[in-house]
């Protein structure tokens, strides 16, 4: 670890409330500050103004595809800021993808994929994980 | 243009390049099909070219000749017997007589062309035939079409349906795990929350039973005269508490009664989905007002509100499925997603429509309009 959690800050994007309310509870819990945002836009307006150490971000907001709109702005702006999707549409729900690999990562523009529901200590991993493989890149 | 492919089967090489030549430049016209319809046309010197070329590629229609010297038209139609194929065979015999057009029909060919036969009986045969190809193809695309949608809207609603029970149980785990310590009047919060969220998920079932009933061919309608000044004055007193809630004045404009004939369900489901959005899309202390028209055979409802209102681009989507409005002025609104798909279902059902003119941050104003015959 290069630097203390709570040093760090989280930009949380969702357009459901309440997934806004629960997530933040369990960052702020574990360390983090917390910025949130309720859509592409919001988290835009954020950006202009903060880099923050992270993001995890919805897929389906304004528009169906506007998570992965703002990931590929944020890569844009800053690539070593590590960005995390989370989408509950998945095989189930009529779309599949994985970001197992390098290639799939690189198409996607995020670091990590999380389908919902996501239970925090899932999401907690998820978070160890990208910031060490930014720490081994780094 | 559509292009169908002919096989010729004979072991007559002038009827094959007799049938080939008509066909060549000539071209039909489908009902309802855009263009024209041409043809090409292969041949086959035997049954058995006939069926290793069918093999490979199922040409649109056969023309089958009943009598050649290695197996017979009806032998062939024997080896095609029970695949799955739109083909259509069109026998061509030499003797019409019905013992044979009776086997080949039970073999599944589909017309008979006895020879000879003049060009203009080959085009009206094959004219016949390419309607119905077509005609079938149509029906078929819009069967899967049909099947398209529905899946779509399924999968939607999965989605909708699952995200209240994800919250829900979000909830659950914080209040499980003790999340926020011991102060009881923190977890407040989460179970009001929680139950929003199920609120919601109601209204979303209701919706879609609307919807399914619309859909279903309405089999409960009860038309009796409704009217629309009446169901409008019920409709402000159901949604009255909501209003109060944000301070949002409803004003009912009609001068009098303004009778149609309707199911009275089905126009309170208007009223009902109009107005609470327009109470929900406005701002505090906003305004409703509900006016009611005749116009010729038409009557029109007319619900404008002063609230955050949409832009252009948004407006074109605005009566689709699960269709929200999606922005930083609205993620905190709760709504199904259906209520406007169910006005214009219900619009179109009674001869009218439903329009939405909108101005950002100035508010809306949604006209139905329902044929006013009593």
């Amino acid at each position: 670890m290069s630097e203390p959690q709570s040093q760090r800050t989280v930009l949380l994007v969702d357009d459901d409330d309440d997934f806004l309310f629960q997530h933040r509870l369990h960052l702020e819990t574990a360390g983090f500050n917390v910025l949130v945002a309720h859509g592409q836009k919001e988290a835009e307006v954020f950006l202009a103004r903060q880099r923050p150490d992270l993001a995890v971000i919805d897929v389906m907001m304004e528009n169906p595809d506007a998570g992965f709109t703002l990931c590929h702005r944020i890569r844009k702006q800053d690539a070593s800021i590590p960005v995390i999707l989370v989408t509950s549409v998945n095989s189930e729900t009529g779309l599949d993808f994985a970001l197992s690999t390098d290639e799939q990562r690189s198409w996607i523009k995020a670091d990590s994929l999380l389908t919902k529901p996501i239970r925090f200590e899932q999401l907690q991993r998820e978070i160890d994980r990208v910031f060490s493989r930014a720490a081994v890149k780094a | 243009m559509h292009t169908l492919r002919v096989l010729v089967t004979d072991d007559e090489m002038g009827m094959r390049l007799g049938v080939t030549r008509t066909l060549r430049d000539f071209s039909v016209c489908v009902p309802d099909v855009n263009g024209a319809v041409a043809f090409a046309v292969d041949q086959a010197e035997s049954g058995e070219e006939a069926l290793g070329k069918i093999d490979r590629s199922p040409p649109d229609i056969l023309l089958l000749d009943h009598k050649m010297p290695g197996i017979s038209g009806l032998e062939v139609l024997d080896h095609l017997a029970g695949r799955e194929t739109d083909m259509l065979t069109i026998m061509i015999t030499a003797y019409a007589s019905i013992e044979t057009a009776v086997a080949a029909t039970k073999r599944g060919a589909y017309d008979f062309l006895a020879k000879p036969f003049t060009p203009d009986e080959l085009k009206s045969t094959i004219r016949k035939a390419a309607a119905r190809l077509i005609l079938a193809k149509q029906a078929r695309q819009l069967t899967e079409e049909k099947r398209r949608v529905r899946f779509e809207f399924i999968r939607v609603l999965g989605h909708e349906l699952k995200a209240p029970l994800n919250a829900v149980a979000g909830y659950l785990d914080i209040l499980r795990d003790h999340q926020l310590g011991d102060d009881l009047a923190a977890y407040e919060e989460l179970v009001a929350r929680s139950l929003a969220r199920m609120d919601g998920m109601r209204k979303l079932i209701a919706d879609l039973l609307d919807l399914t009933q619309i859909e279903s061919g309405q089999k409960n309608r009860e038309l009796t005269k409704v009217d629309l000044a009446a169901a409008a004055a019920s409709a402000i007193e159901a949604v009255a508490a909501q209003g109060a809630a944000r301070a949002v004045t409803l004003q009912l404009h009609s001068a009098g009664p303004l009778v149609i004939s309707a199911d009275v369900r089905e126009i309170e489901i208007i009223f009902n989905n109009l107005l609470t959005n327009a109470i929900k899309y406005n701002r505090d202390g906003g305004r409703v007002d509900v006016a009611l028209q005749r116009a010729g055979e038409q009557a029109a409802i007319v619900v404008s509100d002063t609230g955050i209102g949409m832009k252009g681009e948004e407006l074109k989507q605005l009566f689709g499925e699960f269709v929200r409005i999606r922005n930083e002025k609205t993620h905190h609104i709760p709504g199904s997603g259906l209520g406007l798909s169910i006005v214009k279902k219900l619009a179109l059902l009674y001869g009218g429509d439903v329009a939405v003119e909108s101005r950002p941050d100035a508010g809306s104003t949604f006209t139905v309009t329902l044929d006013a015959e009593v």
